[in-house]
């Protein structure tokens, strides 16, 4: 049975952490409603949303091209991003999707 | 008494102490390689009934037992990095009679280590860390084989030491030694054991073992670095170092061991504000990483220093921004507020800096809030005109860096044209002008 979607939202819990939160209102969680659309959400236009929507920073702390910079991490449902598509990985609702900066100290 | 006389019998007793500080260790490494040679000849692989005492409450567990003990007796494990994780990952691989710690650092113990670097003690200060920490641990456990390398790991020196370890921890606190430990273990084939920590979280993984990703399977290019934070500028708790470090021991101890649910393809994530732990999965090596990959292009180490664009330590170091003619030196601003010529004194460090300790009739505006903050600053020197042509504004940070960055900033913004900023900045303040002025 297919699922049908009758709300015109697209739910999804962003997080933050590793110090990335710093760069997003120094808020470690956020419920994120995205807008519906036709297309499917990818974590490549969620990453543009979110420099457009969430950001407080300057976009180059978070952003490089049209991806993450180098030194952060991105996981969705606590697994590497690199395992499911990178870019092109079609949300589903509910996703949660982490950001986590590198730290290096010790 | 006059003070200089004061000071030279200080510094004359310093030298004394540091004198026979260093005859005492060379006596007692000599005593240690005695008494080292005459039990190598009692000692053989097996495990005598005295360790099985020392050791029963671990080797009573199914998954250690007797075989484990003797695995352990006759491991070695390079610790790089003696600092807030190295110190406790320590602690436990030499109580759990690991048969041989390598202790690598080239930095002597400060005050500020103290809350976190745990095998260090007040009157160890001044000393190499790697003395320090393996008086304790010899003092812990005798059996165990210590060796020291009080030198900072280069691309000269890393493939000869690493080498010499079965395991590796990565206890640094800089992402250049970062990959320049990932690349040497790669080349030798050793498991890292990976960990870190900044402010209130931690990470902790395995590279480079089994199917796990090696450091540039997940991280080909470095950071920016300017998104580098260190323990120095950024803080961190001492109980975070505690976690990670421990469990990197446990990490260490379980690969020795050879059981299979290690950490090596997830990354721990620990995060202590809401003492929350998250595993994640990571990817597989990478078959185009640039090392472990199938046609790798990095076949020797490298000028990791420069790939970094970051220095190979968690030390600050003196940037020139601006012109010297827009500088002054604390001497200078000493001199301005006695005379209370009129002046704006602008502190850009982080509101949690100030609050620990700052100078009086200061204002707090951090380096990255000036530029929303242009009017209020503007207001200020609207009411300083009323009494001065051209009051000056001042910037001020911890040690003249950030307070270059915020009269650049601001240079072309302000209603005057006396902007400068303080060479050195408080830490030189608290050298020059007031010893009670907390250095940090």
């Amino acid at each position: 049975m297919s699922k049908i979607c009758l709300s015109n939202s697209f739910p999804l819990t962003v997080q933050f952490g590793g110090g990335a939160e710093l760069l997003f209102n120094n808020t470690k969680k956020h419920d994120v409603i995205l807008p519906q659309k036709e297309n499917p959400w990818t974590l490549r236009l969620l990453i543009a949303w979110l420099k457009e929507n969430l950001l407080t920073e300057k976009p180059e702390l978070f952003v490089q091209g049209e991806s993450v910079r180098p030194g952060i991490l991105v996981l969705v449902n606590d697994q590497d991003w690199e395992l499911i598509g990178e870019l092109d990985y079609e949300l589903k609702e509910n996703d949660n999707v982490l950001f986590i900066s590198t730290l290096h100290g010790g | 008494m006059t003070e200089i006389s004061v000071n030279d019998e200080i510094q004359q007793l310093e030298e004394e102490i540091e004198f026979l500080s260093k005859q005492l260790q060379e006596k007692k490494e000599l005593l240690e390689a005695i008494r080292h040679n005459q039990n190598e000849e009692k000692q053989n692989e097996d495990i005598s009934s005295a360790e099985i005492s020392r050791y029963s409450r671990q080797i009573i567990l199914p998954s250690l037992g007797l075989n484990g003990q003797k695995r352990l007796k006759n491991s070695s494990v390079l610790i790089v990095g003696i600092g807030g994780l190295g110190c406790p990952a320590a602690l436990y691989l030499v109580s759990a009679g690991v048969g041989h710690i390598g202790l690598i650092d080239y930095d002597k113990v400060e005050i500020n280590n103290l809350h976190r670097q745990v095998l260090h003690s007040e009157n160890d200060i001044g000393l190499l860390k790697t003395n320090s920490a393996s008086a304790k641990l010899k003092r812990l456990n005798k059996n165990v084989k210590m060796t020291n390398h009080k030198c900072q790991l280069t691309s000269d020196n890393s493939i000869s030491i690493v080498s010499q370890y079965d395991i590796i921890l990565d206890a640094t606190d800089n992402v250049a030694t970062r990959y320049l430990l990932n690349d040497t273990c790669v080349f030798v084939k050793k498991p890292l054991v990976s960990g870190s920590a900044l402010q209130m979280e931690g990470q902790l993984t395995i590279y480079n073992h089994l199917s796990s990703p090696c450091y540039r399977c997940l991280y080909p290019h470095p950071p920016p670095p300017n998104t580098v934070n260190n323990c120095s500028s950024s803080g961190v708790l001492g109980p975070v170092c505690g976690v990670i470090g421990v469990l990197q021991a446990l990490e260490a101890i379980k690969l020795i061991l050879n059981l299979e649910e290690t950490l090596s393809g997830r990354m721990l994530l620990f995060d202590g504000y809401d003492t929350t732990f998250r595993c994640i999965k990571l990817r597989k090596k990478k078959l185009d990483c640039d090392i472990c990959g199938i046609n790798p292009k990095i076949k020797h180490l490298m000028d990791y220093e420069q790939f970094c664009g970051s220095s190979a330590n968690d030390k600050n170091t003196y940037i020139s921004l601006i012109d010297k003619t827009e500088r002054i030196t604390v001497n200078d601003l000493y001199k301005i507020r006695l005379t209370l010529e009129p002046h704006i004194l602008i502190d850009v460090r982080s509101n949690s800096e100030y609050n620990m300790c700052h100078l009086p009739n200061s204002l707090n505006i951090h380096v990255n809030s000036l530029e929303k903050d242009i009017n209020c600053i503007n207001k200020k020197i609207e009411d300083l005109k009323q009494n001065s042509d051209d009051p000056k504004i001042i910037f001020i940070c911890r040690r003249g860096n950030d307070s270059q960055l915020a009269v650049k900033l601001l240079k072309t913004k302000l209603n005057t044209q006396n902007i400068i900023d303080v060479e050195g900045g408080l830490h030189a303040w608290s050298i020059k002008i007031d010893n009670n002025f907390p250095l940090y």
